[in-house]
């Protein structure tokens, strides 16, 4: 290997060993974050430079507790190890990490990497938490018996991973030549040797005090307290991402008019106007405005996966996501759909089982998401009476939960119809981790990479969009004399009625037609395009204000009624529909997706429709 | 014995794995998981709906698992494991011992 090349090395190890708590440790603030698009998941990779300064390339690998793979991540993982994945060729260096408090677990598959034969670094990671349970590691013996050289590190510590660093600096370790053991029980050979080496390597200093997590789980895991536990974070959580968001989604709408105004001034009245401040600032600036819920949110969830929380909500709900053939690891990426079904979406990566991870993306667009909220808003608003009900509840609200309750069921019952004849087991063998306080300098820097990744790619097809759907609500431009709103011209307006044969059996009217076009970008901007089409002018606020009236003097209940269940199963913003893509590599399952959504959309709106209007004569 | 039946806070230790199918994932993921012969496991807790799943801690690690999932492990008789918790066999003390 020449010094121009840089050394290759990957972090691989047990899933929570603190592999990318040490990624992101070194590679710090010269990070080069990038994802590779794999089948189901991905792969960082970083560069850094070593004290002496040589250059290496860090590869952070997905965690596995064996190399016989059970889940496509656990996959990328044994086949990079192995030399293969995409066609290149195996590490340099392997980086075993080992979280030093639960040595047991992580030693076995330590000792199973061995024996591929390749140059192998040992990192005894969470050097901290072992000591406060009382135990002491002989390194130098630990070295002496694996073959291979060890070095402890303290992931979140600043300048933790210094013994790491220096360590690449040394020339490459031999390895460890050994006939891999062929025997059936190979499994149990490799525990044996565990044992063996815990005997030699680890004393006790001090009697240990109770455990952390014998206390904790007492009260998390507990039949009763535990649901109270997980419906009270889970109601923080939600009043987080809608109220502690507001602020912040204000500022930036603000922010995004004010920059479309000093545009617009600054350029000329026309085509080029029309199209950056209406097309471009606008159009992005809808979906920009989202940025503080998902970080919330994202905040939120990252702080309780790395406090270990996670998997025992998980447990808790085993049961309940059985009904609907799913398992406790589908909860997590339904609950972030409330906000926004992009990131949970993206957070099916957890669910090992293709199916129950397909199923899952298939139904998180029926959970309400925040979009739909300025629809609902709108139309409950013009049609629901305030009335009290029973003397507390408002009927307003009533509907509002209805609809979200009616998209939680649906969704259970898609999943159930998805998995029927389904009678493979999808094991929960879930590790519920040690408690563990976030590290704010990790969260810090996911959510920062959250941000960007949001930003960059769902951002720039939004840009795109937006200009599509304004070049065609403003061409052709009406000719010289016309009278009547100009987009009757436009191509928007003759797609509002070439769709009107297919809409008019579900009630809606063309100039609904025109707004589900714009709404396909963003749910809510179906409100704005509402008011576009009605043409009345004015910041979105007073136009919501002003289309009430409007609206429940034109259109009939059951129009109305019949629009908020299409927006239950609204097929979903293309933003979702490009993560699915991506997430799944194919075009066949965003093509299922929009089209299943489609029909119970049009079924639920024409069941609506004129059940609401014989009920109405 | 299997894994599954024994009460809350139960202790056991592990005799063997048994195979639902031939070449079994699920055993053969558990046996990666430590659930290997001789190993002490203890039950922390049971799922709020008819006990299931089962939070169970072996070593120093705690897993989840549905009880058909904890059905595949096999407890040696309650006579040995009796045995051992006489002798105080908590995981704690097993990371004394080493």
């Amino acid at each position: 290997m020449t010094d121009a090349a840089p050394l290759r090395v990957a972090l691989v190890g047990n899933p929570n060993c603190g592999k990318t708590t040490l990624f992101n440790q070194l590679t710090g603030s010269r990070q080069k974050v990038a994802n590779y698009a794999g089948v189901t998941v991905e792969r960082k990779t970083g560069q850094l430079v070593t004290p002496a300064g040589r250059q290496v390339l860090v590869l952070d690998l997905p965690g596995a507790y064996s190399l016989t793979a059970t889940s496509p991540d656990e996959a990328v993982t044994r086949d990079v190890c192995r030399g293969g994945y995409k066609g290149e060729p195996a590490p340099d260096l392997l980086i075993c990490v080992v979280a030093a408090t639960n040595l047991r677990l992580h030693l076995r598959f330590l000792l199973e990497l061995r024996q591929l034969g390749r140059p192998m670094l040992v990192v005894l990671n969470m050097m901290d938490a072992l000591h406060q349970q009382g135990l002491r590691v002989d390194v130098p013996r630990l070295q002496a018996e694996l073959g291979m050289p060890v070095v402890t590190t303290i992931g979140t510590r600043r300048g933790g991973a210094a013994d790491l660093l220096t360590a690449l600096d040394a020339p490459l370790p031999a390895p460890v030549v050994q006939a891999a053991s062929t025997a059936a029980d190979a499994d149990e050979d490799l525990h044996a040797q565990v044992r063996h080496l815990l005997a030699l390597c680890i004393t006790r200093e001090h009697p240990v005090a109770k455990k952390l997590e014998s206390v904790l789980d007492r009260w998390v895991l507990h039949p009763v307290w535990g649901m109270v536990i997980l419906f009270v974070l889970l109601f923080v959580m939600f009043q987080a991402v809608f109220s502690w968001a507001q602020p912040f989604m204000d500022m930036l709408e603000a922010g995004m008019t004010q920059l479309g105004g000093l545009v617009g001034a600054a350029l000329p009245e026309g085509l080029l106007r029309g199209l950056v401040v209406d097309g471009v600032i606008a159009g992005a600036g809808t979906v920009i405005v989202f940025l503080p819920q998902i970080l919330i949110l994202f905040l939120w969830i990252l702080a309780l996966e790395e406090s270990g929380y996670l998997p025992r909500a998980a447990f808790m709900l085993d049961r309940l996501m059985a009904v609907a053939g799913l398992s406790g690891r589908s909860f997590i990426p339904l609950l972030s759909s409330f906000a926004c079904a992009v990131p949970g979406i993206m957070s099916t990566r957890t669910i090992q089982n293709p199916r129950d991870r397909l199923v899952t993306i298939l139904i998180a667009p029926l959970m309400t998401c925040s979009a739909r909220l300025p629809v609902y808003a709108l139309l409950i608003g013009a049609f629901v009476p305030a009335h009290r009900v029973l003397g507390i509840f408002n009927l307003q609200g009533l509907v509002l939960f209805a609809l979200y309750a009616l998209a939680i069921v649906s969704a259970l019952i898609v999943a159930r119809v998805l998995k029927r004849g389904d009678s493979d087991e999808h094991p929960l063998l879930l590790e519920l981790p040690d408690y563990r306080l976030p590290s704010l300098r990790s969260l810090a820097l996911e959510l920062w990479q959250r941000a960007r990744i949001f930003l960059s790619r769902v951002g720039s097809i939004i840009v795109t969009l937006s200009i599509i759907l304004w070049a065609l609500s403003s061409f052709p431009a009406p000719p010289p004399g016309a009278t009547g709103p100009a987009i009757d011209w436009s191509l928007a307006g003759r797609i509002g009625q070439l769709m009107l044969p297919v809409f008019q059996p579900i009630g809606f009217n063309w100039q609904i037609c025109v707004a589900l076009i714009p709404g396909l970008a963003a749910r809510e901007v179906a409100v704005s395009a509402l008011g576009t089409v009605y043409s009345i002018t004015g910041a979105e606020t007073d136009t919501a204000q002003s289309l009430v009236p409007l609206l429940s003097s034109q259109w009939s209940l059951a129009t109305a009624l019949s629009l908020l269940a299409w927006y239950v199963y609204a097929p979903q913003c293309f933003s979702t529909l490009a993560v699915i893509r991506r997430e799944t590599g194919t075009w066949r399952v965003v093509l299922i997706t929009a089209a299943y959504l489609f029909g119970l959309a049009y079924v639920a709106a024409w069941l609506t429709y004129h059940i609401t209007r014989y009920l109405t004569g | 014995m299997l894994l599954n039946s024994l009460p809350l806070s139960g202790c056991g230790v592990i005799d063997h794995v048994r195979e639902r199918t031939p070449h079994d994932p699920v055993a053969r993921r558990l046996g990666e998981l430590g659930f290997v012969p001789g190993e002490p496991v203890r039950v922390v807790a049971f799922g709020p709906l008819g006990r299931d799943p089962m939070a169970v801690e072996i070593g120093f690690t705690r897993f989840a698992l549905r009880r058909s999932e904890a059905e595949r492990i096999v407890l040696r008789s309650s006579e040995e494991t009796l045995h051992a918790q006489d002798r105080g066999f908590s995981q704690d003390e097993i990371a004394g011992q080493e």
